[in-house]
């Protein structure tokens, strides 16, 4: 294990003080709560839970999009909360995020080319012939026409849509992108094709994901390891298929039981949850090699 | 099965849009029957056109839309010759709708209560003390804790899991014999999902309703249906009972369905071999 991770989140608390007014104090509700993994370089690391079990907080704090209350984000074991604005900046050029909703993530107004080519312009990268240069390519990698550089978005379906963003996000030759719900909002037949492209593109771009997910189906299939999240904590981590095979957190239970199966003949005993089951106060504690449960 | 029992019977149902380039065929020469009792699910993706049927239905396509042809039999009666006014007493009290977006469907400024008894009393003759009574009554049914408080909630008060119960409480305030629920479940988290669709089945069996399920995932198909109508591009490509659709596909389209479903690909391959 001398090898250093690409990604460390430690201890990871996120607060947010709701009802608060000049003579109230409000009250604080944690999001996220003393979050740790680790993320190996190129391997697709599953953050899943429902919504608001923060995992989508957890992703946004890794990127400084949302500053953390307290805990440590290492990139490569540089501390990224020490970071200088112009340091941040620099870094975020390898740190980039694909967002769930491709009809509001992308501004109506641009044309897709625009799009692509802005993280470039931001950067002061290239020549305008380069940027132009460097889009198309960006175009192809993703799988589409750079014919189509000049269309505005809503001319593009959800998948094509999705597309895009994946294309501006790689326009900066990121090593490590956090996919959040990169494919929830599309068809199933639609999801399978970008799921296969971002393979496809880990492989040939030698990149690292943050794959943050509420479909477990897609997470067993494309993940190396998984994390699952229930009201703000980690309550299970290990490889999809110690995890997926033997779930040991009443929560993942209850989670992979609700799965539907697509299958008539699969029985159907789903496991409903007890919340009084849930220590909540129970630390991860490793039970089989590499597989942690805070039971 | 015989046809002159069927609740619900489409035949050659189709409807185009009306653009500048003429017209453009959405629901293309649709046909199935749906029983007292039973639950057909109609899957396909966005744009194959099922929404689009369950609109045509209920003679609910606006322009440039039209129903073009085709007839649709609703207890033996042709909704085609009703009048509009017959369709409002069809729709809503005999067929009812459970959409995708109960945020969108509820509105924002009228107590859920007051919704559901509006519905009640416009279809049926009840008071407003009784419709209040009624109201409470379904919400317990689709069990929302402390219904009798709940009534005077909004509808953003609630969770996503809660206005769906809502919306299928208000679908089933005038005890229809058909519900056609349009991606009920879509917006809704994994766990919550299995609890609204074990209600639907829960509700459809105690009511002997029949359920039009429209949805884009297979897995809800085959934990729901008991027949499943494949749609693409505006056609049926391919009909017949859950297993028989899931265990040897005969479409190459249904198989390719079936290939995308993460988790699903082993039922891919046996269909394959």
């Amino acid at each position: 294990m001398a090898k250093m991770p690409l990604v460390e989140v430690e201890r990871l608390v996120k607060t947010y003080v709701r009802g608060a007014g000049p003579f109230r104090a409000g009250e604080t509700v944690t999001a996220v709560d003393d979050v740790s993994f680790a993320i190996e370089e190129g391997e697709t690391f599953g953050l899943v839970g429902e919504s608001g079990s923060g995992k989508t907080t957890t992703g946004r704090c890794i990127l400084r999009l949302i500053e953390p209350t307290s805990g440590a984000i290492r990139f490569r074991g540089e501390d990224v909360l020490a970071f200088s604005a112009e340091r941040l900046r620099r870094a975020r050029r390898d740190m980039q995020i694909v967002f769930q909703d491709p009809f509001g993530s992308l501004n109506p107004r641009m044309r897709a080319g625009q799009i692509v080519e802005e993280p470039l312009v931001i950067h002061k990268l290239g020549s305008r012939g380069e940027r132009r240069e460097r889009v198309a390519e960006l175009f192809r990698l993703v799988g589409l026409d750079p014919a189509s550089v000049d269309r505005h978005p809503d001319a593009f379906s959800g998948g094509q849509r999705q597309r895009i963003g994946l294309a501006r996000a790689l326009a900066l030759k990121p090593s490590f992108v956090i996919l959040d719900e990169p494919v929830s909002a599309l068809d199933m037949s639609v999801q399978a094709q970008v799921v296969g492209l971002l393979m496809d593109l880990q492989r040939r771009l030698t990149l690292t994901y943050l794959f943050i997910a509420h479909d477990l189906r897609l997470v067993e299939t494309i993940c190396s390891r998984v994390a699952v999240m229930y009201l703000g904590k980690i309550v299970e981590m290990g490889t999809a298929t110690s995890l997926f095979a033997a779930p040991q957190h009443p929560y993942t239970k209850a989670l992979l039981s609700a799965i539907p199966v697509p299958d008539p003949d699969a029985p159907r005993n789903r496991i409903v949850l007890d919340p009084a089951s849930v220590n909540r106060n129970a630390p991860l504690r490793e039970i089989a090699a590499g597989h942690f449960a805070a039971i | 099965m015989d046809a002159l029992d069927a609740l619900l019977r489409v035949t050659d149902l189709t409807t185009v849009f009306d653009t500048d380039h003429g017209p453009v065929t959405v629901v293309d020469r649709v046909s199935f029957d749906i029983q007292p009792g039973e639950t057909l699910g109609l899957v396909g993706e966005s744009g194959s056109g099922k929404s689009l049927t369950a609109l045509s239905i209920l003679r609910l396509v606006q322009p440039p839309g039209r129903i073009a042809g085709g007839s649709v039999h609703f207890k033996g009666r042709d909704l085609a010759a009703a009048s509009e006014r017959e369709m409002r007493a069809i729709r809503g009290a005999q067929i009812a709708l459970v959409f995708q977006e109960p945020s969108a469907a509820l509105n924002p400024v009228f107590t859920i209560g007051d919704q559901i008894a509006e519905a009640i009393v416009v279809h049926q003759r009840l008071g407003a003390r009784e419709a209040r009574d009624r109201a409470v009554e379904l919400l317990k049914s689709v069990r929302i804790p402390n219904p009798e408080s709940q009534i005077t909630s909004y509808a953003h008060q609630l969770s996503g899991g809660m206005r769906q119960r809502v919306m299928i409480a208000l679908a089933l305030a005038c005890r229809p014999s058909l519900v056609i629920a349009d991606e009920p479940t879509t917006a809704l988290d994994v766990t919550i999902q299995a609890e609204i669709l074990d209600l639907l089945r829960e509700m459809k069996a105690a009511l002997r309703l029949s359920l039009l399920l429209i949805t884009h995932d297979l897995g809800v198909v085959a934990q729901t249906a008991d027949r499943v109508a494949v749609m693409h591009r505006g056609r049926i490509v391919e009909t017949g009972p859950v297993r028989a659709i899931f265990h040897s596909p005969s479409h190459a389209y249904t198989r390719a369905l079936l290939a995308a479903v993460p988790g699903g690909l082993r039922d891919g391959e046996d269909a394959a071999r």
